[in-house]
């Protein structure tokens, strides 16, 4: 945790007139490219947000898709049902349904941070994820949004500004909430329960918000999804998605917002470049020269092989240069 | 009135009494011992007082009110606090840290301050940093100010402990063996620090201590646990001299 | 009432399989307290290697005929066994000392990539399990239709649970495991090898797994290399329910999750079906973590 705190709000305003600026000028970005910059800020809201619960805090949640699911489909129902808008209504409807499936991610935070406290370490992975896996079985069941099928969100609202402008509110809001006296307890919790209690920390308050905030903004970064895919379906956030959140935690250093920023850009880009490898085989005569077609199809393999040697060799994340101070 | 009454308190698990009817009273600015050979429960009494375990009978009161059944973040916010046997840092925080997360029982602000981070928050914060900076003075600490508290000796990891429990701004300190593995000079330094930090906060003092002569040079009463029975209390002299007492340390 | 005892039956069947599932996971919390999340997939090579054997053995041996499928069990459940051993001692061993966490992540690493190893070797299609067992014509008792598999599955799990029981409560080697999981140091001074109990508990945990993947292969004669995570989840739901390090407690978990399943998925609603296991999981958590077998830890201070 080696952000500087001092002018945070000026980096935050910054951040946000400069995420407008560029949307101003988006057109201009190749728009395969564009959609991926919007799955990497979406990545970053949601392991800067799962960091709160499983790094600072010290708990395990393997169900972060499942709220995720929750502020997608909260956010495409809601916005469905406005035809086409001007810029600036559309802006307001839009903000409004990303809150709107934040706060009932939020609720369903709550709804798995309450029976979820007497539980630790891989006792609460598994209860989370069952938490997340009947979510996904819920909305499997729904008829009204689609069931398996999916649903189709209508408006494409999501764009560079609000995708990068919440992830900066993100990870303000997160970094100023572990970096104050109030949220040192977060990380007190998680170093010692029994410590933290002694020392007047109401650790269950502490562990249920790291769940609602956690779940919030994940719900935010669903609606966002929500709106940049357009086609959501229950089976797209089920547990793998959640363990893929939480590799890029792991992979940024637990409790380490800065690497955990860098592991979601690197985790999102590297199956970009494995796919670019595959398809740079498909050029004539490139195949010959460097075969490299196997790295396509074993990106998967690859991908899993490179946590469980992450584990065994550097298990405090590939970002953690320091230890966290101050 | 005492500032900490304990009235018969027994604990039980399963079949074994860890604590048996044992009375206890303590009032304020007192400093008294509790000694007793190795389980003999004062580490349990200790729990019972702070609320991580619950009395299987008996009363315990705090400046006259019960704080049975209360959450231990509860009983530590009505002024009391502890350390462990068993060193219990956090252990990635820093020095200063430690100390700082304390602060939250005394945060005028709340969390919305945190995230506005106007001008009070600021101010707050500085007031912070320097009250837990005084504190970590008392105890020569602050020059590891930044450094992960594990990375201290076990000596002063013990005393970051107690600056820790400082922080919470007790009236009642519990402290469970806090010269366990310290060497001589740290001991009679240890000695004269609980003496002013008595006198200079005007708290009392629950000490747990398994060195005799540092319990019997700074203690004014004395009580002996032995198989979780109270079986002597008064004056370190009186203790001394008590055959009950003498017997179970020797059958120790 | 017909169709209730004929939904029981269908529930014993599965619930039989997610026992043999079950007690892996047990046997390995009860010894290294970690969750073995990559047990599902030993199970899904169980029914791999029985698929893979199986023209092999039809060579010598023509199927489906009783001894050609002891063949196919005994040796997918060498196999499984064999890779068990080498994923604890490749995967696991190194992180003994770490936190349980860590051991966490890394199972999962692994569970990870059996199954993308398993897309990527066996192709990620359903294949149709061959027939290796003899089916003898539907038995109509009751106007119950009992399937013969059904019923292999019922036996063979009786087998294996007597098999294992006995290993636990008779061998040398039970009651080193036995007195690793009561207290690993204690039984390290007493001259126990705890590395040799480890493997030897992930192999005989994996043979389970192993046999439970045929069984399941046999009865659903669809496989793919994905086949493993629901039951593996739902097994280890059992193991929970029953009180986790507790054998008698897996098996017991396994039939009531199995039976709960089927009867809910035949009367109310086969959609919800992957969402029961999860919601009894938490209700014992609510209501009795330690499972309805196990015994309470409290945490010293
Ligand atoms: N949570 C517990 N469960 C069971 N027995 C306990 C527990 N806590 C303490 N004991 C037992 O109570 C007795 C007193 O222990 P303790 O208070 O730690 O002794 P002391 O601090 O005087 O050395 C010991 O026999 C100990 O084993
Ligand atoms: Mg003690």
């Amino acid at each position: 945790m080696n952000l500087n705190l001092r002018h945070a709000k000026t980096g935050l305003l910054g951040a946000l007139a400069l995420c407008f600026l560029v949307t101003l000028f988006s057109k201009f970005i190749n728009p395969y490219w564009l959609y991926i910059l919007y799955d990497i800020g979406i990545n970053i809201i949601l392991a800067v947000s799962l960091n709160l619960i499983n790094g600072y805090t010290g708990q395990f949640s393997l169900g972060h898709a499942g709220f995720m699911a929750v502020g997608a489909y909260t956010a495409g129902v809601i916005t469905n049902q406005f035809g086409q808008l001007n810029a600036f209504a559309s802006g307001g409807v839009f903000l409004g349904a990303l809150l709107a499936g934040g706060l009932m991610a939020a609720v369903a935070g709550l709804l798995v941070g309450i029976p979820t406290l007497r539980l630790k370490g891989d006792y609460l992975a598994i209860v989370t994820l069952g938490f997340g896996e009947i979510i996904r079985v819920i909305l499997q069941n729904v008829d009204s949004v689609g069931g398996a099928r999916g649903y189709s969100v209508m408006h494409g609202w999501t764009n560079f500004f609000w995708t990068f402008g919440l992830a900066a509110v993100t990870v303000y809001v997160i970094a100023s909430l572990v970096n104050s006296t109030y949220g040192r307890g977060f990380i007190a919790v998680h170093d010692d329960e029994i410590a933290a209690e002694a020392m007047g920390i109401n650790t269950t308050k502490y562990k249920v918000s790291a769940f609602v905030i956690g779940a919030f903004f994940a719900g935010i970064a669903g609606g966002l999804y929500a709106h940049s895919k357009q086609y959501i379906t229950p089976g797209g956030f089920g547990f793998m998605q959640s363990i893929a959140f939480v590799v890029m935690v792991i992979l940024g250093g637990m409790g380490n917002t800065v690497g955990v920023i860098l592991a979601a850009i690197l985790l999102t880009l590297l199956p970009e470049g494995l796919r670019f490898l595959a398809g740079v085989q498909q050029i004539p005569g490139v195949a010959k020269m460097y075969p490299l077609s196997w790295v396509g199809d074993t990106r998967m393999i690859i991908y899993s092989l490179l946590l469980i040697v992450l584990m065994l060799t550097r298990p405090q994340g590939l970002f953690a240069f320091k230890k966290r101070q101050r | 009135m005492a500032l900490l009454q304990l009235d018969k308190a027994t604990i039980r698990f399963g079949g074994l009494t860890a604590v048996s009817e044992l009375d206890l009273a303590i009032g304020n600015t007192d400093l008294i011992g509790l000694i007793g050979p190795n389980g003999a429960g004062k580490t349990t009494a200790f729990n019972l007082i702070t609320g991580v375990y619950q009395p299987t009978s008996g009363q315990i009161s705090f400046n006259g009110q019960s704080i049975v059944g209360s959450k231990p973040y509860l009983i530590t916010a009505r002024g009391i606090a502890r350390t462990f046997q068993n060193i219990r840092l956090f252990a990635s925080l820093s020095v200063f840290d430690n100390v700082r997360a304390v602060f939250h029982l005394h945060l005028r602000g709340d969390v919305r301050h945190a995230l506005w981070r106007g001008r009070g928050y600021h101010e707050e914060e500085a007031s912070i940093a320097n009250r837990v900076i005084e504190l970590l003075e008392i105890f020569q600490l602050a020059k590891y100010r930044d450094e992960p508290a594990k990375s201290l000796s076990y000596g002063d990891q013990r005393r970051l402990e107690i600056v820790r429990a400082l922080a919470a701004q007790p009236k009642l300190l519990l402290l469970d063996e806090p010269a366990a593995g310290m060497n001589a000079t740290e001991k009679v330094e240890l000695t004269r620090l609980i003496r002013f930090i008595r006198d200079k906060f005007q708290i009392s003092i629950l000490l747990v201590e398994h060195d005799m002569q540092l319990v019997m040079g700074i203690c004014e009463r004395i009580a002996v646990l032995d198989y979780g029975v109270k079986i002597a209390e008064g004056t370190p002299d009186e203790v001394r001299r008590n055959p009950k007492v003498i017997a179970a340390y020797l059958g120790e | 009432m017909t169709e209730l005892l004929q939904q029981l039956i269908n529930g014993l069947a599965l619930g039989s399989i997610l026992a043999l599932i079950a007690l892996g996971y047990t046997m390995v919390y009860g010894i290294l307290r970690f969750i073995n999340f990559a047990h599902g997939d030993v199970f899904m090579l169980g029914a791999f290697a029985g698929f893979y054997l199986a023209p092999k053995i039809a060579t010598f041996v023509p199927l489906p005929s009783v001894a050609g499928a002891l063949i196919i069990f005994g040796l997918s459940m060498v196999i499984c066994a064999a890779l068990g051993v080498l994923i604890e001692r490749l995967a696991y061993k190194p992180l003994r000392k770490r936190p349980k966490l860590t051991v966490l992540i890394t199972a999962i690493g692994v569970s990870l990539f059996l199954e993308y190893a398993g897309q990527f070797f066996f192709g990620a299609s359903n294949k149709k399990f061959p027939d290796i067992l003899p089916t003898w014509p539907v038995t109509k008792v009751l106007s119950l239709s009992v399937n013969s598999n059904q019923l292999i599955v019922l036996a063979v799990t009786l087998l294996l649970l007597l098999g294992l029981r006995f290993i636990v409560m008779k061998t040398r080697m039970g009651r080193a495991m036995r007195a690793v999981s009561f207290n690993p140091e204690a039984a390290a001074l007493m001259g126990v090898n705890t590395d040799v109990v480890i493997s030897f508990t992930f192999a005989l945990g994996s043979a389970l797994a192993a046999a439970a993947g045929i069984l399941y292969a046999i009865n659903y004669p669809s496989i793919d290399p994905l086949m493993g995570i629901m039951p593996g989840l739902k097994a280890f739901v059992a193991a929970v329910l029953g009180g986790i390090g507790n054998l008698p407690g897996a098996a017991l978990g396994g039939i009531i999750i199995g039976v709960t399943e089927t009867l809910v998925s035949g009367y109310i609603s086969s959609t919800y079906r992957d969402a029961i296991a999860f919601a009894i999981l938490i209700v014992i958590l609510l209501v009795k973590p330690s499972g309805l077998l196990g015994k309470k830890e409290v945490e010293k201070v």
